[in-house]
């Protein structure tokens, strides 16, 4: 089975996001896996484990990104395809329109990826794709087993749970809690230094120029007001919780 | 020249969701006067919201009802929403960034090759130009955007647009016979209905949040006491969820939900930047910790530095006694 992982580098969700000239700044930032993406890295790795096959991770972005897919390498994955091409945007519309433009010319059984990106946020690229290569997608998944050519999947709906029979090959985006996750071993990141990372740019693909203008447009970019601590409530705990319950009732309209 | 801005509306147990009519909202910040504005509706049955339906302030009401849609199916409502879309052709499309809408809008992006701006939390015209604003890193930052090209697709954020009146005039209603896909590749096997009777987290006007001081699984019930007299939902931070105290649909914070209630009350919660992420839009923050140095207190309003074991049983009494 061909099981193709699209994962996202990201901050780390522990940094702070600091603006300078219009941009959120990189400097002296820490970069990870998106972490629903690696969900879908560590899915990945077990279904291949138990149906056999490969693993490809692949990307859309800066020349950074390379640490993140040698990481996915050292977790378990077999190859890596790195697409970095100045001329890419942003637009979720021409992240999608370029994986899908590598992947149509792929043999593909099973894609994963994550539910969504802890940067941008929007939740588009992977279900976008799906939809480019006119392929069913399960999104937000929980759960997920292969039976030959279909897969069942449960989706967290809101909390609710929906389980979901799909024909392969399939998109499928990763929830928290799809599985434990594995961390790279010593041997597997030495490994990981051998195995074939691909790096692509637009030329290498069969997509138009054309194709690459963004359709949207960021206009400004800004951190939210800074919340100012407030009083810590003072006596005995019986007394607190009077006064806070008192606080309360007056400035929520709800209590 | 005047457009038509198309809202796909959501409904449970058969009424329109809040969600919808905020939508609708958002359908008239985003349009000029001449603009129409068309709501799609899905599902089986749909009876019941013919009438809350006609006054909603809509032109066109198009509905699609068919067994087949009864649950949601990726395959079949982008079949039957782009019915209505080929039949009124809309400049703009808007949804609730929710379950469904945000399952189903980047298909109908893809499908008619659309820019989608998701997750926005308002919408603005500025010098005729119709802004977007949306949270990115979970809302460390917000980011401003615009189209450069149209049709568009956008999903709003429930809880942040005021919801529209239900007052504006009589609405055309218009029937539609669902044309079946020739094959589905997606069937859609159980749904296991979690929530029904509880209050959804990202709703909620009140949430009781736990972290690792609440020490285990049984340390969440003292905080669901004090949200059940409350009418709120329970939430957690990450390493409640990950010390597996809970499950991780009740994460907030960068990965997991955002959530921007009325009351926030932290328990048993430091305070890491990532979960900060997911709640400090909310209107008022209480932070119950042992640790006076918690990096929670320096968010929250009010703040009790204690036990929360002792405090927030305390909390559900008090609060039993003055709501009756």
């Amino acid at each position: 089975m061909e099981i193709y992982v699209i994962l996202k580098q990201t901050f780390d969700t522990e940094e702070k996001i600091i603006i300078e000239d219009d941009n959120v700044s990189e400097d002296g930032v820490q970069y990870v896996i998106n972490p629903y993406d690696e969900y879908a890295v560590e899915e990945a790795i077990q279904k291949r484990e138990e149906v056999g096959g490969n693993v490809y991770v692949i990307a859309v972005g800066p020349e950074r990104t390379s640490e993140a897919l040698r990481t996915a390498l050292a977790m378990g994955a077999d190859e890596a395809v790195l697409i970095s091409d100045e001329r890419i945007g942003s637009d979720e519309n021409i992240i999608s329109k370029v994986l899908a433009s590598y992947l149509s010319s792929q043999k593909v059984d099973l894609i994963l990826g994550g539910y969504f990106s802890v940067d941008n946020g929007a939740g588009q690229v992977a279900i976008r794709l799906a939809q480019l290569l006119d392929i069913p997608h399960v999104g937000s998944i929980t759960k997920l087993n292969i039976n030959d050519d279909k897969a069942t999947a449960d989706r967290d709906a809101e909390g609710d749970l929906e389980q979901i029979e799909v024909i392969l090959p399939a998109v499928f985006t990763a929830q928290q809690g799809l599985n434990e996750l594995r961390y790279p071993s010593l041997p597997g990141i030495m490994k990981a230094k051998r195995k074939p990372l691909q790096q692509l740019t637009i030329d290498d693909l069969d997509i138009e120029e054309s194709e690459l203008t963004p359709k949207t447009a960021r206009t400004a970019l800004s951190l939210p007001p800074q919340k100012e601590a407030g009083q810590i409530l003072k006596g005995e705990t019986i007394e607190q919780v009077k006064v806070l319950v008192e606080k309360l009732r007056q400035d929520a309209k709800v209590l | 020249m005047s457009k038509t801005i198309l809202v796909v509306a959501e409904h449970r147990g058969g009424a329109l969701r809040q969600v919808t009519y905020e939508a609708i909202q958002a359908a008239t910040l985003s349009s000029t006067e001449n603009d129409q504005l068309h709501v799609a509706v899905i599902g089986h049955p749909l009876d019941s919201l013919t009438e809350s339906l006609s006054s909603i302030g809509a032109e066109k009401i198009h509905l699609i009802d068919h067994p087949d849609l009864q649950q949601y199916n990726p395959e079949a409502y982008l079949a039957a929403v782009m019915q209505v879309i080929d039949a009124s052709n809309p400049d703009g499309i808007i949804l609730g960034h929710t379950a469904i809408g945000r399952d189903l809008a980047p298909m109908i992006s893809a499908k008619i090759d659309a820019g989608q701006i998701s997750d926005v939390t308002n919408i603005e015209n500025i010098d005729d130009q119709v802004v977007f604003t949306r949270p990115i890193y979970a809302g460390k930052a917000f980011e401003k955007k615009v189209f450069q090209s149209s049709p568009w697709v956008v999903t709003i954020r429930p809880n942040n647009i005021p919801g529209a009146d239900s007052s504006g005039g009589k609405a055309e209603i218009e029937h539609f016979e669902y044309a079946k896909p020739a094959s589905l590749r997606t069937v859609i096997k159980d749904v296991v209905r979690n929530t029904s009777g509880k209050v959804d987290l990202s709703e909620a006007k009140i949430v009781v949040s736990g972290g690792r001081g609440v020490k285990s699984a049984d340390g969440f019930k003292p905080l669901q006491e004090l949200a059940d007299v409350l009418g709120g939902a329970v939430g957690a931070s990450r390493g409640a969820c990950d010390a597996d105290y809970c499950d991780y649909s009740l994460q907030i914070g960068q990965t997991g939900k955002v959530v921007t209630p009325e009351v926030y009350i932290a328990c048993g919660i430091s305070g890491a930047i990532q979960h900060v992420a997911g709640m400090s839009q909310s209107k008022v923050i209480v932070a119950i910790n042992k640790d006076p140095e918690a990096p929670i207190f320096n968010i929250a309003d009010y703040g009790i530095v204690g036990d929360l074991f002792e405090v927030v049983p305390l909390l559900t009494e008090e609060f039993q006694k003055v709501l009756g």
